[in-house]
């Protein structure tokens, strides 16, 4: 048996290696997801430039905070790019105003096939991710500041006397509360306010939403914004937690639509349960449990690592995860529409 | 009838291709109930949408209250006062009673609570339902949610297409004592129905139409005595 | 093509071929030629696209996985056979690949004998992760075993040893194989998900060959594949080579070159020739009328008893077979399988545009997108740093902005297909050689 100690060790590497940068990462997730997911309820497709949409806002707001770190603006102890957020979010809303107004109004007009609407947010992909590379260029950056951690492993330790460390980095933090804020605000929108139920009625029932006298236009553009804006936040979370690279966050469009999916596509809590589902299916079954049952098995040595999956195939996750939706439950848990 | 309330007047018409009315003249005025019936096929919602504006009219005109908004979008005659219930997808299923209630206020910028009384007051079970989504309620239950949210207007014409359909006998009894009460209060209420005799019995006026075209036009208590009327769409 | 639609395509062809011979004169025939290879290639995937897009209205948003399957059949099939690879780890391997199979058989055996329920997901989840276990229990030291054999130059299991042409077929195999399983799971439902779930599972399928070295040596490349055609050094060496050469006027050497690259292209066209051919015979018969019937309006197909599904798998499978054997083609015509390289934006989104821009639904038209469009996408990076140069020239000298813009020059291409297939969506949404309407 595994004495007290041990197992507190153990959870505490839980904690460590899985639990906290999962809710970092299902926070992420969760933003980026419930874009795809109001522009699937209201537009009715599924957006390929949204990975590349949240590019091109943290690429604004990586190159604001160089521009006000060379001017020395900061507000340390929290990152610079917190304070350049509002800039790269306008810069993302305007952008994509602008793709619906050159690109996506032209086959509203004709009542299109949602296939052509996918087919042209791949065009609209190609462009961001252009204009992404063209403007930073396609390698790593790096932009965090600030202090980088809320504790350390260290502090941890000296504090509960255990083997093991838990540190919580800042980045950590500040996904998980400006994640949650978010959603409560977007939540706050869409159940009170006149503009939020315009737009959960057009979703629900386009043709009575019209019949009631519901601004198609505005409910579209107001969609376009918000999903901008989520993308923004979701992309600057992820570039200070890891590091921003532009092919990392076309590649993120994967589990961000099995996020969609998972939780009922068209569904904004849906949305963020599937994140969250997502995001902690990708690292428990990513992480080496080795050291994990050492502490709770002293008697058993494994000579593996104890990892179900190398993190080489983390986007094997998400898939998986859209599989088994697919074939169980093709409208998620919330009960989505099926695409 | 020239002088009626609403009137599609000779409307000519159809989806693009081929013409599905040819002539049909509609009317209802204030405080009646006029009811469209015949066989399947007949262009009886048809005529029913033209008037709303959601068929495209090649000859005839609407008239509502005697000015001509045969050129108006449906979203236009809403704010003109006519309120229209489809007969699939008439409520926001995924909204709460109460929201379902809010957005056919949608265009109102007063003070709507008086009227939500006012619709509580005609469907009681809607108020304890009120925080449920409508996709939760039954059948019958909808159809309340649906004429609920076409009176947040207070519209000066209701549209009803088929309100009954898919409902119990006792449902349907039930919903159309509340569309006389609701015509009591000053209301024209126009529906196509399925259910030819007990909507005729409710109808001051009756239309019915074969192939696109007027056939018979009377009260209701004209149509039903009609013997041929009886033989040929009331089943003897 | 018939009527106007031939003149149409003629001119179009023409001027294609008039771009390739410019090209000759003014860069140089090896590139010429060399462009030619790629375009021929890029032809036969636009070809597998569109039988799936044009015919059926399937989006596959996984090109890039096929092509890469293509090209892991090149290594399988043309690679040296290396029994010791196969002493150190084959019994393994095979033990892994038995008990995944036995698991999975007994899997679908539960699933069809029980009723839904918590019992049999519950039973289902325990026997996937057991066998699981089972075959990681058997695959981990296997692949240990092989990866430690010659690690340097080998490392993998090697191939069959077999001529490379012979892995155009089986890379078309591979690719149907995979197809097939996308396809079960997500035709029939909206099309976006077939969309979505091809993205997986391309990105997937670059993950193993990327990571499971035992295989193709992942990121370590293989390269050496061996080939089709004659080596340059040999027909250097070959007496009649040389003297044919030399009654031309031609340098030998450059002549070799020019001469496999000729011989690439003749195989590579005859491929296409007959994919080609294939394909408008299928056109045209009542399974591509039917085909067409389904794709313009499902609702009346299936009302009509056709099983629109499976008619959609069957579609899938063969157009994605096509394109797998483009892949083994590109492989081979590379000598390399560099698994690092692939990337959704040059392997799947660039072949859309093709068969967009060409005309989808029209053999004819995706040729020609494959040819036009690969051309561009080949030409467009010198034309944007000719551009980037140009508009540097009048900035003042060592300026940030002209640095950038000549870096940023590779990237202009992405902006500029984006616009090519935006502005033929919106404007020409029936490409340049549209497809016939058939009565």
């Amino acid at each position: 048996m595994p004495e007290t100690i041990d197992i507190l060790n153990a959870l505490a590497l839980f904690a460590n290696f899985v639990a906290i940068p999962a809710l970092a990462y299902g926070s992420q997730l969760a933003l980026g997801a419930l874009g795809v997911t109001l522009i699937f309820g209201i537009l009715r497709f599924a957006y390929f430039a949204h990975g590349d949409l949240m590019a091109f806002g943290t690429m604004l707001a990586v190159l604001t905070t160089w521009g006000l770190q060379g001017a020395g603006i900061g507000i340390a102890p929290l990152p610079t790019a917190l304070l350049a957020l509002p800039v790269a979010i306008l810069g993302a809303v305007a952008l994509s105003l602008a793709a619906d107004r050159a690109v996506f109004r032209f086959y509203r007009a004709r009542r299109a096939k949602p296939v052509i609407f996918v087919m042209a947010s791949v065009g609209v992909m190609f462009l961001f991710n252009g204009l992404v590379r063209l403007i930073i260029g396609p390698n790593d950056q790096r932009f965090a500041d600030g202090a980088r951690f809320v504790f350390t492993a260290r502090d941890f330790k000296e504090w509960s006397g255990l083997a093991e460390g838990v540190a919580l980095r800042q980045s950590q933090a500040l996904t998980v509360v400006v994640a949650a804020l978010v959603v409560a605000a977007l939540f706050w929108f869409l159940q009170r306010t006149r503009t939020g139920k315009a737009m959960r009625a057009y979703s629900d029932n386009e043709d009575l939403a019209l019949l009631s006298g519901v601004d198609p236009d505005r409910v579209v553009r107001v969609t376009w914004i918000i999903a901008a804006a989520l993308a923004t936040i979701a992309g600057v979370l992820y570039g200070l937690d890891k590091s921003f690279k532009p092919f990392t966050y076309f590649q993120l469009l994967l589990p961000i639509f099995a996020a969609a999916i998972v939780g009922g596509i068209g569904q904004p809590i849906g949305a963020i349960v599937g994140g969250y589902l997502v995001a902690f299916s990708e690292i428990t079954l990513t992480y080496a449990y080795r050291k994990f049952f050492a502490y709770l098995v002293p008697a058993w040595e494994p000579d593996g690592l104890l990892q179900i999956l190398s993190t080489d195939y983390k986007f094997a996750v998400s898939f998986i995860i859209l599989v088994v939706v697919l074939l169980v439950r093709p409208t998620g848990i919330f009960k989505g529409r099926v695409l | 009838m020239t002088g009626s309330y609403l009137i599609g007047d000779e409307m000519t018409g159809g989806y693009g291709g081929a013409d599905i009315l040819h002539g049909v003249t509609i009317a209802v005025d204030k405080g009646e109930i006029a009811v469209i019936v015949g066989p399947n096929g007949a262009g009886k919602s048809t005529a029913m949408k033209a008037m709303f504006g959601m068929l495209p009219l090649r000859a005839g005109q609407v008239r509502l209250g005697g000015r001509d908004i045969t050129a108006l979008t449906p979203q236009e005659r809403v704010r003109e006062g006519m309120a229209f219930v489809p007969q699939t997808n008439n409520v926001f299923a995924s909204m709460t009673v109460e929201e379902n209630l809010e957005m056919g206020a949608f265009i109102r910028d007063d003070d709507f609570s008086a009227t939500m009384e006012q619709v509580f007051e005609l469907f009681p079970v809607l108020r304890e339902k009120r925080r449920q989504p409508a996709g939760e309620l039954s059948g019958g239950q909808r159809q309340q949610v649906a004429v609920g949210r076409a009176l947040m207007t207070r519209p000066s014409v209701l549209m009803l297409d088929e309100p009954t359909a898919g409902v119990s006998p006792i449902v349907m009894d039930e919903l159309f004592d509340r569309i006389i009460e609701i015509a009591r209060a000053g209301i024209a209420v126009l529906m196509v129905e399925q259910n030819a005799r007990q909507a005729l019995n409710i109808a001051d006026r009756g239309y019915v139409l074969v192939q696109g075209r007027n056939r018979y036009t009377g009260t209701g208590a004209e149509l039903l005595a009609d013997p041929e009327v009886r033989r040929s769409f009331l089943g003897g | 093509m018939a009527g106007n639609g031939l003149g149409r395509g003629l001119a179009a062809f023409g001027a294609m071929a008039a771009l390739l011979i410019a090209v000759g004169y003014a860069q140089s025939w090896s590139v010429s030629l060399a462009m030619l290879n790629l375009c021929l290639i890029s032809a036969i995937m636009a070809l597998g696209l569109n039988i799936q897009w044009g015919y059926a209205g399937l989006f596959n948003a996984g090109v890039m996985g096929f092509v890469a399957l293509g090209g892991l059949a090149a290594v399988l099939v043309s690679e040296p056979f290396r029994p010791e690879a196969w002493r150190a780890g084959g019994a393994g391997l095979g033990a892994a690949a038995a008990s995944a199979l036995a698991a999975a058989a007994l899997i679908a055996a539960i699933r069809r004998r029980m009723r839904p329920g918590l019992a049999r997901g519950a039973l289902t989840a325990i026997l996937a992760m057991g066998g699981y276990a089972l075959a990681r229990h058997f695959f981990d030291p296997a692949v240990e075993a092989i990866e430690a054999i010659d690690p340097s130059s080998a490392g993998n299991i090697g191939g069959l040893g077999l001529p490379i042409i012979l892995s155009w077929p089986v890379g078309g195999l591979f690719a149907a194989a995979a197809a097939w399983l996308v396809g079960k799971i997500a035709l029939g439902l909206r099309s976006d998900y077939l969309a979505i779930a091809t993205l997986g599972i391309s990105e997937i399928i670059i993950a193993i060959i990327k990571n499971e070295d035992w295989l193709a040596r992942g990121v370590k490349n293989v390269s050496g594949l061996s080939r089709p055609v004659p080596y340059e050094l040999e027909l250097q060496q070959s007496a009649w080579f040389v003297a044919k050469a030399q009654s031309w006027g031609l340098d030998p050497a450059e002549a070799s070159g020019l001469a496999v690259k000729a011989m690439y292209a003749g195989l590579f066209a005859a491929v296409l020739l007959a994919i080609l051919w294939l394909a408008e015979r299928a056109l045209r018969s009542p399974w591509g009328r039917m085909m067409r019937a389904i794709r313009d309006n499902e609702h009346a197909a299936a009302a009509m008893g056709k099983d629109v599904t499976a008619r959609h798998l069957q579609v899938f499978v063969l157009g994605s077979a096509v394109i797998g054997m483009a892949g083994a083609m590109l492989t081979t015509l590379d000598g390399q399988f560099t698994p690092g390289t692939y990337n959704p934006l040059r392997y799947t989104f660039l072949i859309w545009v093709m068969v967009i821009v060409g005309g989808s639904g029209n053999n004819w038209g995706a040729v020609l997108g494959g040819f036009l469009i690969w051309f561009v996408w080949v030409q467009a990076e010198p034309a944007g740093l000719m551009l980037a140069e140009t508009v540097g020239a009048l900035l003042p000298e060592g300026s940030p902005l002209a640095q950038a813009l000549s870096e940023g020059a590779p990237h202009m291409r992405m902006i500029f297909m984006g616009l090519i297939l935006l502005l033929v969506l919106r404007f020409a949404p029936r490409g340049i050689l549209p497809e016939k309407i058939r009565r």
